[in-house]
């Protein structure tokens, strides 16, 4: 059933969503992806709702077994044009700039979706990715509600024992990972948010030292303006050197974290799915040693059904968590070695440019 | 010769006191830039060496039908008694300390009775005005009035020696007293010898009589360097001059011999120097006869004197063009004999010359650097202040070790500043003003609070402390004050007292004076002076945008600091992230990344302080500063005021009641007022010209250094920054 099966008429791997429209409120995507056949190009614009409409459609796959035991791609909050600061704070690191990161985060989600074996045999990716019509404008949300009386739920059942120690251990682990990858993600977010503070105070301060140029004609009042000229100018190298800073942390680590700390959720809900399932098995089990003779055959029919269906999940699972694991460490990696690049860039940068502004000093008579 | 300068003092009270409002300014001076008047005062020095033939040669040129006999006689003249008297003024110290002792009581009484003075200044107005005429007249009529006034003024000279010592530490002891009170009237007294020199001169002697005055001020005090008493500049004029006696009876005879020196056949000389200027080869032996000459008479001081000269001859050429353009302008005067235009004239060539000095000044580096080390609680509970080691570094020669230390506490400091402001305030300088005292900070380190921000508190203080230090000591006559040497030098300071208030108080009270006085005047100040009215708006302006600036940097460095704490605790997030990931590689990865997260919080922390110390805490000092320059305007504008006042009620007096004797008196009186006010004023006008000047050269060349340091600091903060990440990029490469 792990077929790599090709039923998407468009590559996956290079679904990207190019642009950003406001309307009102409402967030318009436009998604490009190339066909498969040829050298053409479908362009199609997506709002948010169509995008949890597929995120839907793909959780409520009934027929594919063991379809709880995926690790869905996570959809991050649903953005608005004037997001409150509520929204603000859900989405992050989502939130700054101009909805780029925004962008590349639903674009990664759709490649996700696609490179899936079990998601992208999905009718609904399809038409997703290719129909000119948008598909999700009509459906109303009902999630919000299951939503909630999962979180209860899930408290309930984040103690219970498992009787795989494999799931045991990935339970406990990504209970403590998806803690501190949001932490991470968050305080990262701080570290961010200060260096645009920083970029900003620079940009202030070097406007207003233009200001205190003085005019005339002594040589020490003009020596005293050049100072300040060029310390202008030096501080608006230090504020482009930390706009640039601030822009690669949220390039690289800032989506890797943001990433992450999702993907952790992610799976955290699988295997919470998972968990919800094997009590359910096990309800059915002592249900079905305890049942009156009378319906002992139906108990068992119930139990055997839940443990096939346990079985299923349990296998999708295993797997998905192997590839999960690996696609993580993989995306982390790349992260850090990416930031990493980047902000040495940076630095020699503006290294350079310092330098050249202390020579520049220096040269300017005493 | 014991006598003769009390009689000479009695005789001509009026006529002294009348050349001394002239020399007011240069009294000023000589607090203003002790560094560079010394070296003018040398060049008249030289010019004194020349004595023998040179004065001669003057006089031939200005009464064309000289023959040269007069002036050689004059020469000689001057020699020989200087000589005689330097003998008598030894055996006059030595032997009978009463004798100066009263001559000093005599120019106390005549600093108390300077009120009576100055009636006595206004009788005056004409008589040295005729004698100066009367002296153009008798020098064209060559030999007999030359020698003649020369040998009268060798003649004054005990006079001028027993006097000129205590005016010198006078003016050290409190010079504000002299010029705020009525000062011109205080140092008639004085200056009796210059006084001497005037009468057989025309006021361009009066001009250079200055730097000699300062020079008699100057050199005892070098050679009483020797000598751990510092108290000598402190103490009352009476004790001070009883210690002279008793303690240094050579030393100060000797100094005041050399300036005697100087300032007798200066005036003359003065001249000669001008003419000569170019000559200066011929002045070097001319110093050393004059070397030969005091080291005759003095023994001890030869060799500092040959030092003082050899210096002088480096700045003769310097000098000379300058002289030449004072004489000009004082020749004018002279010609008049008018006190008046000759007050002014003075003050513009004064002004001309010190801005002129100013370019000199730059060079003259004070090798002397302060430190302001280990803050330390004292006490405990409210009671508790905080302490500081003061360590000085020094080359220079007035002070006795090159290297001492010295326990401060905080209000040391402000007691520091209250002095020197109300000393040189008024003068016109600009006293660096120390931080203000915080009470909010102070009580959060009394309390014992060992937080980062009363840490900080401490921290900022300390380099404020140490800034403002170096800036006192940068001043080239603030240097000179006793009060800061005591400061630096002395073990134990008297506690100061009446700190209590905000350090800026001082300068508030005098604002509040200043506003006062404007608005009990009717009529509208106007700035006379456009550059006054320039610099006013330009530091008001500069002082809005020094606070903008203030606010900018400050809210910087608390992004900063919000930074570097953010950075810490994403390291620690990422620490913990790192310990719970299974994949070894990615762990390792991440726990390094938590430490390079530390490492940069570390530098980030330093930047913060970087910005905190290179531009917050400097520009503040800078708006203090400007409140020190701006406050000082305000005064001038009340100096203005009053007297404009003066002027009115006196044209007020004349237009009423002409007739009356009794009144004519009184309004001669207040004419005379009016007029010490004007050259006061233009005094003060010059000194704060000068100061300003300097007070922007300071600031340019400071802002520059900062700004390299700051630079500086950035630019390795980066490398280190790109290491980190370099070797970090290998760790994050090696994940597998």
């Amino acid at each position: 059933m792990m077929v790599m099966t090709s039923t998407l008429s468009v590559h996956g791997h290079n679904i990207k969503v190019t642009e950003v429209l406001k309307d009102g409120d409402t967030l318009t995507f436009l998604i490009v992806s190339q066909k498969l056949s040829g050298t053409g190009e479908h362009h199609v614009d997506r709002t948010y709702d169509d995008f949890e409409w597929l995120q839907q459609l793909l959780f409520s796959q009934e027929d594919e077994p063991g379809i709880q035991g995926v690790i869905f791609p996570s959809l991050p909050a649903k953005a608005s044009a004037n997001p409150s600061a509520k929204v603000m704070k859900q989405l992050g690191f989502l939130g700054l700039g101009e909805w780029q990161l925004y962008c590349k985060v639903l674009e990664r989600y759709l490649r996700q979706v696609a490179a899936h074996s079990i998601l992208s045999k999905n009718k609904a990716v399809e038409i997703f990715l290719t129909s000119s019509e948008p598909p999700g404008r009509q459906r109303a949300r009902k999630n919000l509600f299951n939503r909630l009386s999962q979180a209860v739920e899930e408290r309930r059942k984040e103690g219970y024992k498992d009787v795989d120690e494999f799931f045991q251990t990935e339970r406990n682990h990504n209970l403590v990972l998806t803690c501190y990858a949001k932490t991470a993600a968050e305080r990262f977010l701080d570290v961010v948010q200060s260096e645009q503070k920083i970029a900003v105070a620079c940009a202030h301060f070097s406007a207003s030292l233009h200001l205190c140029v003085e005019p005339g004609e002594d040589p020490d009042k003009q020596a005293f303006s050049k100072a300040c000229v060029q310390l202008s100018e030096v501080f608006d190298s230090i504020k482009k050197n930390m706009t640039s800073v601030a822009e690669n942390d949220m390039n690289t680590l800032g989506l890797g974290l943001d990433l992450e700390s999702r993907c952790q959720e992610a799976e955290k809900e699988m295997l919470f799915r998972r968990t919800c399932k094997l009590v359910e098995l096990e309800a059915a089990r002592r249900n079905a040693e305890k049942a009156k003779p009378l319906k002992k055959a139906a108990m068992e029919e119930a139990k055997k059904t839940a443990e096939i269906e346990f079985n299923d999940i349990c296998v999708v699972a295993k797997q998905e968590v192997h590839r999960f694991r690996a696609a993580r460490v993989k995306m982390l990696q790349h992260t850090l070695v990416q930031w990493c690049e980047k902000q040495l860039l940076t630095a020699k940068e503006s290294a350079d440019q310092f330098n050249q502004q202390l020579q520049a000093f220096r040269g300017i008579a005493p | 010769m014991v006598n003769s300068p009390l009689t000479e003092h009695g005789s001509t009270p009026s006529p002294a006191s009348q050349p001394s409002d002239v020399s007011m300014k240069p009294l000023r001076d000589i607090l203003d830039d002790p560094l560079i008047e010394p070296l003018s005062s040398q060049t008249e020095n030289k010019p004194t060496t020349e004595d023998a033939s040179e004065p001669s040669d003057d006089f031939g040129n200005l009464t064309s039908n000289i023959t040269d006999s007069p002036g050689d006689t004059a020469a000689d003249a001057t020699e020989i008694p200087l000589d005689k008297h330097a003998d008598d003024f030894v055996d006059i110290f030595g032997v009978e300390a009463e004798a100066p002792r009263g001559k000093v009581v005599v120019a106390d009484v005549t600093i108390e009775t300077a009120a009576h003075k100055r009636e006595a200044a206004n009788d005056v107005t004409d008589p040295p005005g005729d004698r100066k005429t009367g002296s153009n007249d008798e020098e064209q009529e060559v030999k007999e009035t030359s020698t003649d006034s020369i040998i009268d003024l060798s003649d004054d000279l005990p006079a001028s020696d027993s006097q000129q010592p205590p005016p010198a530490r006078d003016r050290f002891i409190d010079p504000l007293v002299n010029l705020l009170s009525d000062s011109p009237a205080a140092s008639d007294a004085k200056i009796p010898s210059r006084a001497t020199v005037d009468l057989f001169k025309d006021e361009g002697s009066d001009l250079f009589a200055d730097p000699r005055q300062h020079k008699s001020a100057h050199q005892p005090q070098k050679s009483l360097l020797d000598e751990p008493d510092e108290d000598l500049f402190c103490e009352s004029l009476w004790a001070a001059s009883k210690k002279l006696v008793s303690k240094e009876p050579r030393g100060k005879p000797d100094a005041t011999k050399a300036a005697s020196n100087v300032s007798n056949t200066g005036g003359p000389l003065q001249e000669a120097a001008d003419l000569f200027s170019q000559e200066a080869v011929t002045a070097v032996p001319g110093i050393k006869n004059a070397s030969t000459v005091n080291s005759k008479t003095n023994g001890v001081h030869s060799e500092e004197e040959k030092e003082i000269f050899a210096e002088a001859t480096v700045e003769l050429s310097l000098d000379s063009p300058r002289d030449e353009r004072r004489n000009d302008v004082s020749a004018r005067p002279s010609a008049s004999a008018s006190a008046l235009s000759a007050a002014a004239s003075l003050a513009k060539s004064q002004s001309a010359s010190l801005e002129e000095l100013d370019e000199e000044e730059q060079e003259d580096k004070f090798e002397i650097s302060i430190s302001v080390k280990d803050p330390e609680k004292i006490g405990d509970g409210m009671n508790a202040y905080m302490a500081y080691k003061v360590t000085t570094q020094t080359q220079l020669a007035m002070f006795r070790y090159k290297t001492f230390t010295a326990r401060r506490r905080f209000s040391d400091f402000l007691g520091l500043y209250e002095k020197l402001s109300e000393k040189h305030g008024p003068n016109g300088f600009i006293v660096p003003p120390p931080p203000e005292k915080s009470i909010l900070g102070m009580t959060k380190v009394k309390v014992g609070k060992e937080d980062s921000s009363s840490a900080d508190f401490v921290a900022r203080r300390r380099a404020a402390l140490e800034r403002y230090l170096q800036r006192v000591v940068n001043h080239p006559s603030l240097l000179q004050d006793p009060d800061v040497r005591e400061f630096l030098e002395r073990e134990e300071l008297p506690r100061a007292v009446g700190t209590q208030a905000l350090s800026g108080a001082g300068f508030l009270k005098m604002i509040n004076k200043a506003t006062d006085a404007v608005s009990k005047m009717t009529i509208k100040m106007n700035e006379s002076d456009v550059w006054f009215e320039e610099k006013l708006q330009e530091v008001e302006s500069a002082d809005q945008q020094f606070r903008k600036l203030h606010t900018l940097v400050e809210s910087l460095v608390v992004h900063r600091k919000e930074l570097s704490l953010n950075t810490a605790s994403f390291a620690k997030s990422t620490a913990m992230l790192g310990s719970a990931e299974d994949n070894t590689a990615l762990s390792r990865a991440l726990s390094q990344l938590a430490e390079v997260e530390d490492k940069m919080e570390q530098l980030h922390q330093e930047q913060a302080a970087n910005d905190t110390f290179s531009f917050a805490e400097l520009i503040a000092d800078y708006v203090r500063l400007l409140g020190a320059v701006r406050a000082w305007q305000r005064w001038q504008d009340t100096q203005a005021a009053l007297q404009k006042k003066k002027e009115t009620e006196a044209k007020l007096l004349w237009a009423n009641k002409p007739d009356k004797l009794q009144l004519a008196k009184e309004i001669a009186e207040w004419e005379v007022k009016v007029t010490q006010y004007e050259r006061d004023f233009d005094k003060v006008s010059a000194t704060v010209r000068k100061e300003v000047n300097r007070f922007d050269k300071e600031k340019a060349k400071n802002f520059k250094r900062e700004i390299i340091n700051y630079l500086e600091c950035h630019l390795q903060s980066k490398q280190q920054l790109i290491k980190y990440w370099e070797a970090f990029l290998l760790e994050a490469k090696a994940i597998a």
